[in-house]
Formats: structure tokens, C-alpha cells, sequence
């Protein structure tokens, strides 16, 4: 049996309009980056816009002093400008193809997770938040995520985002061997 | 309204994000299960969506910056930086199940668990910019290369770039489909 036939989706009536091929919206992403290049002129990304988003949320925790002398924030303050939005659409976009196509649902515990490593929702959202927090920092530190090195900067061949995703898919193969094998063995 | 499409405009930012989340969403890797079983190499949804996206995206962006339409914006190539960052990223990404922007998708399709990795997300922001001055003086100046392109470091011309690249990606996608129907 294909492991694609795990996933979440795919069950309900009307989700074989979710049944586009990879190879299909991989092309639509790379369409979609002529027009992020050539029109917009801001290439596909989002954890510039999500480290900018982190500063106003810092606000009540360091305060606005602490926020607005820090180096980073004032390199990249915050406002509801062309990346911040790009994100609230992303939301919008998978939303819309969600309902669309009869897929979304409320999900605590993803399948492969709780085949792996149990049905606990409180060991999920601790691996989520750990993981939230690893990958943000790994992203800032690396100058972009799957989007704006992955996509974006692979597309321009650049030196830094080949390495970037190398090295990513490096440590996610050990980690998940680690995780997910290696404690059952 | 001349101005609704402008660089930088709101309209943009709004029609280009929900354009990208609804094909991260219709590609499935707006699912937990289809990132990790990637990264268990059981499903290749991810690679295909990628290198895909990499190669129909950098031909067309290539045509376009040579007609002078559009201007490259390379990330900068400190190597020590970029390394440890991607390090973390494919540590957070196994146990997130997601990347920052499908994580995000994913939350407006009714993942809850996604929803709690973005708040991480937020607060791996703040400790980044916490140590930004350490991090910019000890890390990003270590293997600064600057914005340097695969072309520029190898002689070899970005269209033989890309001919390979897809060369490569064709025996890969045909490997892929054989490995998940058996």
C-alpha cells in the first residue's frame, strides 16, 4: 500500500479534487515566482516577515524599549506591509482549497504521529512547539526557510541555498531516524 | 488604482500568498504526515514539490532577468551561518511536521498542533533576535561569501545549470513513482 494513502486527506466526497499531482502545483509554485519576481518584485518567502511578526509580539513580554533598541527588530520592524500580508494569505489560500475541497478537518494528533509515537495530544503540541522554536531560529540564522532559500533561492542557484537545502535534508533524515526508528530498535 | 498592483502592494501580497498557500495545499504539503513520511523516505511528495517548483520557477525567473524584467535577490552565502541554521531547520522540521510556511497553511486547515509549533515559531523569533549581536559578530561573519550564484563559483552557465538539474530531476521523479507503487 502507498504510504500517500495515509494521509489525512482523500477520504471525504468531493477530495479527488485535491488529487493534483506533485509535479502539477510544484509548476504552479514555480509560475507563481515569475509573477512573485517580475511583477511583485519580492521573491516568495516567509520567515523574514515571521521574525518581524515576533518583535511585536515581544512587545508585552520585553518591552517596547527592549524591542525597539534590539538590533534584529530594527533591521526589521514591524507593519502590516507586502510580507506580513503574504502571510495572512497563505491562510487564506489553503483555507479556501481546504473547503473547497471538502478536506478540512480538526487535527490534534496527525496519523503518522500517533502510529510513531503514541495518541498523547500534550507530547504532539510539545514536539510542535520545540520544533516551532528550533526551526524559526535555524530559519533566521540560515537567512530564510524552505520557501525563501528552498524555492526562491534554489530557483536563482544560489550558493547559500543549495547548502542550505542539503544540509537541511542532512539533519531532518538523521533527526527522524532518531525519532521515529531508532527508539523502537 | 493604478497603484493596486504595484511592487509591495497589499493586493499582491494577498493574491500571491493565497495563491501559494492554495498549491502548498492542493501539492499535500500541507500535511504533517506527507512532510515526516519524507523525511522517513516513504513518500517523495515533498522533493517532487520542490524541485519542481525549483526548475519550471528558475527557468522562467532566468528569462525574465535576462530580458532585463526582473532583478535577481540572492541570499548572502555565510557558510558557517547558513549550515548551522539549515542544521536546526531539518532538526525543528521533523519535529514541527511542518515548515514555516506550510505550518502556516496548515493552521487555516484545521491543524490545531500546527497552530502550537507557530507560536514556537514566535518564540524562536524573539531568541534569535535576542542574540542577534552575538550571532551577526561571531557567526554570520564566518565564510561570508556575499550573494554568490552556483554559475559564478562553477563557470558553468546557468542554462547547463538548469538542463542538468532537470536531467536529474526526471530520473529522480521516475525512481519516485516506481519506489511507491511497490
Amino acid at each position: 500500500m502507498s504510504m500517500a494513502a495515509l494521509d489525512n486527506v482523500g477520504t471525504r466526497a468531493g477530495a479527488s479534487r485535491l488529487d493534483w499531482t506533485p509535479y502539477l502545483a510544484g509548476a504552479g509554485i514555480g509560475v507563481l515566482s515569475w509573477i512573485a519576481f517580475g511583477i511583485a518584485k519580492d521573491p516568495i518567502g516567509v520567515t523574514t516577515a515571521y521574525g518581524r511578526l515576533a518583535g511585536e509580539v515581544a512587545i508585552p513580554l520585553l518591552g517596547s524599549d527592549a524591542v525597539a533598541n534590539n538590533t534584529y527588530w530594527k533591521l526589521a520592524p514591524f507593519a502590516f506591509d507586502y510580507g506580513v500580508l503574504f502571510l495572512v494569505g497563505i491562510m487564506i489560500g489553503a483555507f479556501v482549497s481546504a473547503i473547497m475541497s471538502g478536506t478540512f478537518k480538526v487535527e490534534l494528533v496527525p496519523d503518522v504521529w500517533k502510529q510513531e509515537m503514541g495518541g498523547s495530544v500534550w507530547k504532539r503540541f510539545t514536539y510542535a512547539f520545540l520544533g516551532g522554536v528550533i526551526i524559526m531560529y535555524g530559519a533566521r540564522l540560515a537567512g530564510g526557510c524552505t520557501s525563501g532559500h528552498g524555492i526562491s533561492g534554489g530557483l536563482q542557484l544560489a550558493v547559500s541555498s543549495w547548502l542550505f537545502l542539503a544540509v537541511m535534508f542532512a539533519t531532518g533524515l538523521i533527526a527522524s531516524f532518531l525519532l521515529f526508528h531508532a527508539k523502537k530498535a | 488604482m493604478t497603484d493596486l498592483f504595484a511592487p509591495g502592494s497589499i493586493a499582491l501580497a494577498l493574491l500571491i500568498g493565497a495563491a501559494f498557500g492554495f498549491l502548498l495545499h492542493r501539492g499535500r504539503v500541507t500535511s504533517c504526515n506527507v512532510i515526516e513520511n519524507q523525511f522517513r523516505l516513504k513518500d517523495y511528495t515533498v522533493l517532487k514539490v520542490m524541485l519542481t517548483a525549483i526548475i519550471v520557477g528558475g527557468v522562467g525567473v532566468m528569462a525574465l532577468a535576462d530580458a532585463n524584467l526582473a532583478k535577481y535577490a540572492v541570499k548572502d552565502a555565510n557558510l558557517l551561518g547558513v549550515a548551522l541554521g539549515a542544521g536546526l531547520f531539518g532538526i525543528g522540521m521533523v519535529f514541527y511536521g511542518y515548515c514555516p510556511g506550510t505550518g502556516l497553511a496548515a493552521i487555516a486547515t484545521g491543524s490545531v498542533h500546527a497552530l502550537v509549533g507557530a507560536l514556537g515559531m514566535i518564540a524562536g523569533g524573539i531568541l534569535f533576535a535576542l542574540s542577534f549581536d552575538w550571532v551577526k559578530a561571531n557567526i554570520l561573519t564566518v565564510g561570508a561569501y556575499g550573494k554568490i550564484r552556483l554559475p559564478d563559483v562553477t563557470g558553468i552557465s546557468a542554462p547547463v545549470w538548469f538542463a542538468g538539474l532537470t536531467l536529474v530531476a526526471i530520473a529522480f521523479f521516475i525512481w519516485a513513482e516506481r519506489q511507491q507503487k511497490s
